[in-house]
């Protein structure tokens, strides 16, 4: 059976005033029923952009999918016109986005936007749909959830919020899911609650989850696999307990903050990698980590590293990784 | 949950529905209590200018009528209160206001609210016909040029709505009345109802709506251009908003999305300028009467401008601010029915 989603050699570029920008390059990345893979990597690295590419819901302009395929259940959804997109968007995959509060219409109520989605894709009556809100809500724990139904926006907190859009999401049973950030802008107790779940509704669902963060304590947590991005490529691939364990890419074990060589003792935790990531108008010639790279190699300035296969179910794209 | 049940926003309150008409209740007596001292103030303030401008009523009366004598003018100043101080009339101005009386039209030998009330409903009527037209035709232009930005369509509207955006109003009815009542004849030059026509009924109404058709055009389409261009940037900011984004995520089509979470958003801003326009509709409209012999208060003020027929004159300020403030607060009630965060404790 085909795989909830597989994407491959996906390309989004950026067409702006300044040039063209590839803001993803060449993603490749699957999920298989169940499983959740993380998509990690520092602001602007173009997880979003991948994200809504998936979802065929980019800015555009300045913003075009040039290249690649998303297949979703085996069927790429890449070439489909935007009204084939109207049935897959909140049916077959669902999103959910980093600030909740935001992304509920403020003068809109909860049952609104909840049954709207159930009408769009379902055979639900008005009334049967708001009996299914309800029932969502409680899914989704939230408290006194009758009452919520007719609530504003603005009267719930952030968790409550995110429970409502996880709500929205999850609501006609899509096979993907995506989470851009979800907790990123909660408090750290709620942030661990809508964690929890997130990873019930998946584990009950057999949902494929891609959970975009940048958080590595999350990706530990949830994660089955981990892609790490860095200026619209993918560096790294791995399960999230081998990626721990020995991260190979610099930039990694930057993120871990261990150092990444094979063995060696790890270093105290760095707060930040150090330089800035490059605008992606100006992406060095090689390897776009070089500069901030304290493995660079003359190689790694002129060429860049494409992806290799050093061990089992690893993917890794760095001169100095391969050789070990 | 244990944290979230501890926020603020959470705490037990009543249902939606009263806890938002509780809402509007205080609003509206907010409101009420906030005009009394706002009406104090125009009272004043136009009373004192009054004082200021030259010549009385009783000068022109007295003239007119060619009494010359010093005794019968001194008591004639003597009724009317003209030898007291100027805060003590301004006093009896107030207590008898309170009581809702204007005062005394020499001139038309009856109550100055009496002279006032006859013309208000003319007035009130082409204001409320104006805002209409001009809420519905620029919501309309305004989403529809959104909808197609940067295309002809958008271009097309704007240029329209720069032109009677910068067309003045008087122009604008003289040049309707050119064409539609001159050159076409299908509509009438001026006034309020076909002169020995039908005085009640269904004709009537017809009558009247198609006397008004044009005045209506020429002080609604300034509002008009200017609610499609507050529209239209409206639109094209909240459809930039993040829940945008989730309702698409949804599966919803763009126009659903446009129609059912843009668009009432987008109202918002558009409402605010409506309230804060109702003085200069009703300054309008005086304007546009005089062009259409639109028998409102319009045309009574430059009667009792030029009549030095002061008492009118003020009562005309103070009865058309208390209609500004009226309409203010209705103004304020329809943006709170529209956006639920507005909350007044
Ligand atoms: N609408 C847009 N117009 C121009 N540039 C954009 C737009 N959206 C994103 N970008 C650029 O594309 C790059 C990738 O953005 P993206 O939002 O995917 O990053 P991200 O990895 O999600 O970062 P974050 O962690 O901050 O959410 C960034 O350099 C960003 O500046
Ligand atoms: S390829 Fe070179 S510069 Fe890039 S991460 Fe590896 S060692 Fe560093
Ligand atoms: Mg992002």
């Amino acid at each position: 059976m085909a795989l909830p989603l597989e994407v491959r050699g996906l390309s989004t570029t950026l067409f702006t005033r300044r040039g063209e920008m590839k803001a993803v390059d060449g993603l490749s990345l699957s999920v298989g029923a169940g499983e959740t893979v993380a998509l990690v990597g520092e602001s602007g690295c173009g997880k979003s952009l991948s994200a809504l590419s998936v979802m065929r819901l980019l800015p555009d302009p300045p913003a075009r999918i040039v290249g690649g395929e998303v297949r979703l259940n085996g069927r790429d959804i890449v070439p489909l016109p935007e009204e084939g997109m109207l049935a897959i968007r909140g049916k077959e995959i669902g999103m959910i986005f980093q600030d909740p509060m935001s992304s509920l219409n403020p003068v809109a109520t909860v049952e609104k936007q909840i049954v709207e989605v159930l009408l769009a894709h379902t055979d639900l009556g008005r009334w049967q749909a708001r009996a299914r809100a309800h029932e969502l809500l409680e899914l989704v724990g939230m408290p006194d959830a009758a009452r919520r139904l007719d609530e504003y926006p603005h009267r719930l907190s952030g968790g409550m919020c995110q429970r409502v859009v996880i709500a929205m999401a999850i609501a006609c049973s899509p096979s993907v899911l995506i989470a851009d950030e979800p907790t990123t802008a909660l408090d750290v107790t709620v942030q661990a609650q809508v964690l929890a779940l997130l990873k019930k509704l998946q584990a009950d669902a057999g949902m494929a989850m891609v959970f975009i963060t940048h958080d590595l304590g999350v990706v530990a947590e949830t994660a089955d696999r981990v892609v790490v991005m860095y200026a619209g490529r993918k560096v790294e691939e791995a399960t999230v307990d081998d990626l721990f364990e020995m991260p190979l890419h610099p930039y990694t074990a930057g993120l871990i903050g261990a150092t990444p060589v094979p063995g060696a003792a790890r270093a105290e935790r760095l707060a930040d990698i150090p330089g800035m990531v490059p605008p992606l108008n100006a992406l060095p010639q090689g390897c776009a980590f070089a500069p901030r790279c304290t493995r660079v190699m003359d190689r790694c300035l002129t060429e860049k590293p494409a992806l290799t296969v050093p061990g089992p179910g690893r993917l890794v794209a760095c001169f100095a990784a391969e050789r070990g | 949950m244990a944290g979230e049940l501890a926020s603020p926003t959470a705490s037990p309150r009543i249902t939606r529905g009263s806890s938002r008409r509780v809402a509007a209740f205080r609003l509206l007596r907010r409101r009420l209590i906030q005009a009394v001292p706002l009406m104090l103030g125009v009272v004043v303030i136009n009373f004192v200018l009054i004082q200021l401008a030259p010549g009385s009523f009783l000068e022109l009366m007295t003239a007119e009528n060619q009494v010359s004598d010093p005794a019968t003018i001194a008591l004639l100043r003597k009724t009317y209160g003209l030898d007291d101080p100027v805060w003590l009339q301004l006093l009896k101005y107030i207590w008898a206001l309170m009581r809702f009386d204007f005062g005394f039209s020499y001139r038309q030998n009856i109550p100055v609210i009496d002279a006032i009330s006859v013309h208000l409903p003319a007035t009130l009527l082409l204001m409320i016909s104006s805002i209409t037209l001009a809420l519905a035709v620029g919501i309309a232009a305004g989403v529809v040029a959104s909808m197609k930005v940067r295309t002809f369509w958008d271009t097309l509207v704007s240029v329209v709505a720069m032109f009677f955006f910068a067309a003045p109003g008087f122009w604008l009815g003289i040049m309707l009345i050119v064409l539609f009542s001159v050159k076409l004849g299908w509509l009438p030059v001026g006034g309020m109802a076909t002169i020995g026509g039908a005085s009640s009924g269904f004709t009537a109404v017809l009558d009247i709506l198609h006397h008004l058709l044009l005045p209506t055009l020429a002080l609604g389409l300034f509002y008009a251009a200017i609610y499609t261009r507050v529209m239209r940037s409206s639109m094209l900011e909240v459809a930039q908003l993040d829940f945008v984004r989730t309702a698409r995520a949804k599966g919803l089509s763009r126009n659903r999305v446009t129609i059912s979470h843009v668009l009432r958003n987008a109202l918002l801003p558009v409402v605010t300028i409506l309230g804060v326009q109702m003085g200069t509709v009703l300054a309008g409209s005086v304007v546009i009467e005089s062009v259409f012999s639109w028998p409102g208060v319009g045309s009574l003020l430059f009667d009792s401008v030029s009549s030095r027929n002061y008492p009118v004159v003020l009562g005309i300020m103070v009865l058309g601010s208390l209609v500004v403030i009226a309409a203010n607060i209705a103004v304020d009630l329809v943006y709170m029915w529209l956006d639920p965060r507005i909350e007044i404790r």
